[in-house]
């Protein structure tokens, strides 16, 4: 028997038919939400045509629900029209829906795995491109397009080429107060945000597999960040532990069955990868990122980089630009940038175990004079999580906002956003040109190193904290 | 889905890498529930200096004159020369969307990013990529030679410039055909709705409990 990836058994027990090299992908679970679904029912509509299997279909809005106020419904009337929208949809095709009211409601990636909607071996796709997320259960999860949408709610596949396959191995120890977050931004900085084009990354080696569940899902949920539409990471006990008794996870004979296959769900030793990249886990500091691309980070202990030093034209004028847009001179210490929001939360970071690093930072301390800071939940039960475990009031005390879940700042389609020029340290995926707010200037970091500039007001390294 | 088959068009040169999806259509603008009426707020936050909100009449709006399709020689492009990594970062076919209700049918640059890359296809506008050296030396053509045009054959898959220079690209044969058909890949997909019944008999025995319902 030739030995396997982890992506070519997942993806061969989906092909439904071949077209010379075009694959038609059967889709185990489609994830919904109101941005790039309205279009999609609608394209169904004019069609004559209905969902092929609404029972695999799970729909929440996340990106317009307000975190604050909520009794009040959404005050704005193009984000409460798509809300709606989405509400009438899931109606009228006899889909599952976490409404704004559910205490299940969250954002798509944290609500889905929490649910035990996603299972190891599945195929997964969402409009929106952090589905990535969800290989780390050993799914093959990835985004699409409102198209796709439309093409999977109707014939629950998609027309797909196979991509290629990339496996980051991260061996070693990590140091205290290096997460996640830091190892999946230190492979975005290694491999560029183009570097996984084409590729699904397997992120494998000790360090991951060392990772909690919550932690690879930070990791996988970048992996778009470096391009690959799909990250994924071999299943274990870890794995499994996670699933059994979620509501959506299989019973009985069925969890006997499933679990059987889930086992065999990791690349099978020799078998061959058309990239490999190595890491040393204890080698990373945790990481600030400067510019205007997840690729562009550096260590705490790093500085803004000097377009000068760059010798290639087309890197030259992107450091420019991003150093003129973020307000940042060159050989800046990164210790030395000041900020003046915080925002944690995101399908990033946004679960239990974010929650309890920023809590763990937050405890005693309090939030900078001239800071604001908020922490916004990842689903209402990872709230209700935190509140019984007291975090809320820990945040509180240090004078941070406790929201409501959704997708807030990350993306600021609702009323979170920065004001032109404000600084922000962001647990989130996307430090870009305006995607906080246009004229705001996002730094990616992770929960704790959030919660360490939230109290410092400036970026400071978690570990002078603890 | 509208054919694409040849265009001779005005190319305006975007000369920057790693343009993401947000910033060629800026999130306020997706709250929209139509696939339409997103070309006036495409690069909002490049093109005009004041905040751009959905249903904003963009005629009034002061304009970055700087930014390059701001620029009168530009007016009327329908190929858009770029670098790396075009369309970076969230899934919103918004984007494709904002391109094409704009003016733009092809997209040439050095490499995509996934997700957009496919989205273009199902929207009827040609992404083409080409060698970094090729994309250099159009770019450098376009800037030095005002109205410059460049003639696209999707059946022969060659650039034609105005010297007579034929520049050959790849497309995926599959999708070249559903672009220069204008085909419905749902209506394709259809045609093969037994194979997707029989797989899904053939896995409820081997998987049953993704079948089980909750």
């Amino acid at each position: 028997m030739t030995a396997k990836t982890l992506f070519e058994k997942v993806w061969e027990a989906h092909v439904v038919r071949m077209d010379g090299d075009v694959a038609l992908l059967y889709i185990d679970r489609h994830l919904v939400h109101e941005v790039t679904s309205p279009q999609a029912f609608e394209g169904l509509r004019m069609a004559g045509r209905t969902p092929h299997r609404p029972d695999f279909t799970f729909a929440v809005p996340d990106h317009n629900v307000p975190t604050t106020g909520r009794e009040l419904g959404i005050t704005d009337p193009v984000s409460r029209l798509q809300v709606e929208t989405l509400d009438a949809n899931c109606e009228q095709f006899g889909i599952t829906e976490f409404a704004m009211g559910d205490v299940r409601q969250g954002v798509v990636h944290v609500m889905a795995p929490e649910q035990g909607i996603v299972q190891p071996g599945m195929t997964i796709v969402c409009g929106d491109s952090h589905t990535a997320t969800h290989g780390a259960l050993g799914a093959l999860a990835f985004g699409i397009g409102t198209s796709e949408v439309e093409h999977v709610l109707a014939t629950q596949c998609l027309i797909q080429k196979k991509p290629k396959s990339m496996r980051v191995t991260v061996d070693g120890t990590l140091a205290p107060g290096v997460t996640a977050k830091d190892i999946v931004l230190a492979v975005i900085g290694k491999i560029g945000t183009a570097g996984g084009t084409g590729y699904v990354i397997e992120f494998a080696g000790s360090a991951i597999m060392d990772l909690t569940m919550e932690g690879r899902m930070t990791v996988c949920n970048m992996a778009i960040e470096a391009g690959a539409r799909a990250g994924m990471i071999a299943v274990d006990e870890k794995t499994i532990d996670y699933v059994e008794g979620r509501p959506y996870a299989p019973n009985g004979n069925d969890w006997d069955q499933a679990t059987a296959w889930w086992r065999t769900l990791h690349t099978d030793a020799g078998a061959k990868f058309d990239a490999e990249v190595h890491i040393d886990a204890a080698s990373l500091q945790p990481q600030v990122t400067w510019g205007t691309s997840p690729e562009m980070v550096t260590g705490i202990d790093g500085k803004v980089p000097d377009p000068a030093a760059e010798p290639d034209a087309v890197k030259r004028t992107s450091i420019e630009n991003a150093l003129a847009y973020m307000g940042l001179k060159a050989n800046t210490p990164m210790r030395e940038v000041t900020i003046d929001r915080v925002f944690i939360g995101s399908c990033t970071n946004g679960r239990i175990e974010d929650m309890r690093a920023a809590a763990a930072i937050a405890r005693g301390r309090k939030v900078a004079a001239g800071v604001s800071a908020m922490v916004v939940p990842g689903s209402g039960l990872v709230k209700e999580q935190a509140e019984a475990e007291g975090l809320d009031r820990i945040f509180i005390e240090a004078g941070f906002e406790w929201r409501d879940p959704g997708c807030s700042m990350c993306l600021a389609m609702n009323a979170d956003q920065l004001a032109p020029g404000e600084r922000c340290a962001a647990t989130s995926n996307r430090n870009f040109e305006g995607r906080q707010g246009k004229g705001g200037r996002t730094h990616l970091v992770s929960p704790a190193m959030a919660a360490a500039a939230a109290v410092t007001g400036r970026f400071t390294d978690v570990r002078d904290l603890t | 889905m509208q054919s694409f088959v040849t265009l001779d068009g005005l190319v305006a040169p975007l000369d920057r890498a790693n343009v993401d999806t947000d910033a060629i259509i800026p999130k306020q603008f997706l709250k929209s529930i139509r696939r339409t009426g997103f070309g006036k707020y495409l690069f909002d936050e490049w093109r005009y200096l004041d905040q751009g909100q959905p249903d904003m009449d963009v005629t009034s709006r002061p304009k970055n004159a700087d930014f390059v399709l701001n620029q009168p020689r530009y007016q009327g492009a329908e190929i858009l020369l770029t670098q790396d990594n075009f369309g970076c970062g969230s899934s919103r076919e918004h984007a494709p969307w904002a391109l094409l209700d704009y003016g733009f049918r092809c997209i040439i640059a050095k490499s995509f990013a996934d997700i957009f890359f496919n989205n273009c296809f199902k929207n009827g506008i040609l992404p083409i990529v080409l060698p970094a050296k090729a994309v250099d030396d159009l770019m450098g053509q376009v800037k030095a030679h005002e109205g410059y045009r460049l003639a696209v054959d999707l059946p022969a898959q060659t650039i034609t410039t105005p010297d007579g220079e034929a520049i050959p690209f790849e497309v995926d044969p599959f999708r070249k055909d559903c672009l220069i058909n204008g085909l419905d890949d749902i209506g394709l997909t259809l045609r093969h709705v037994k194979d997707i019944r029989a797989y899904e008999t053939q896995r409820k025995t081997r998987a049953p409990w993704l079948f089980a319902g909750n």
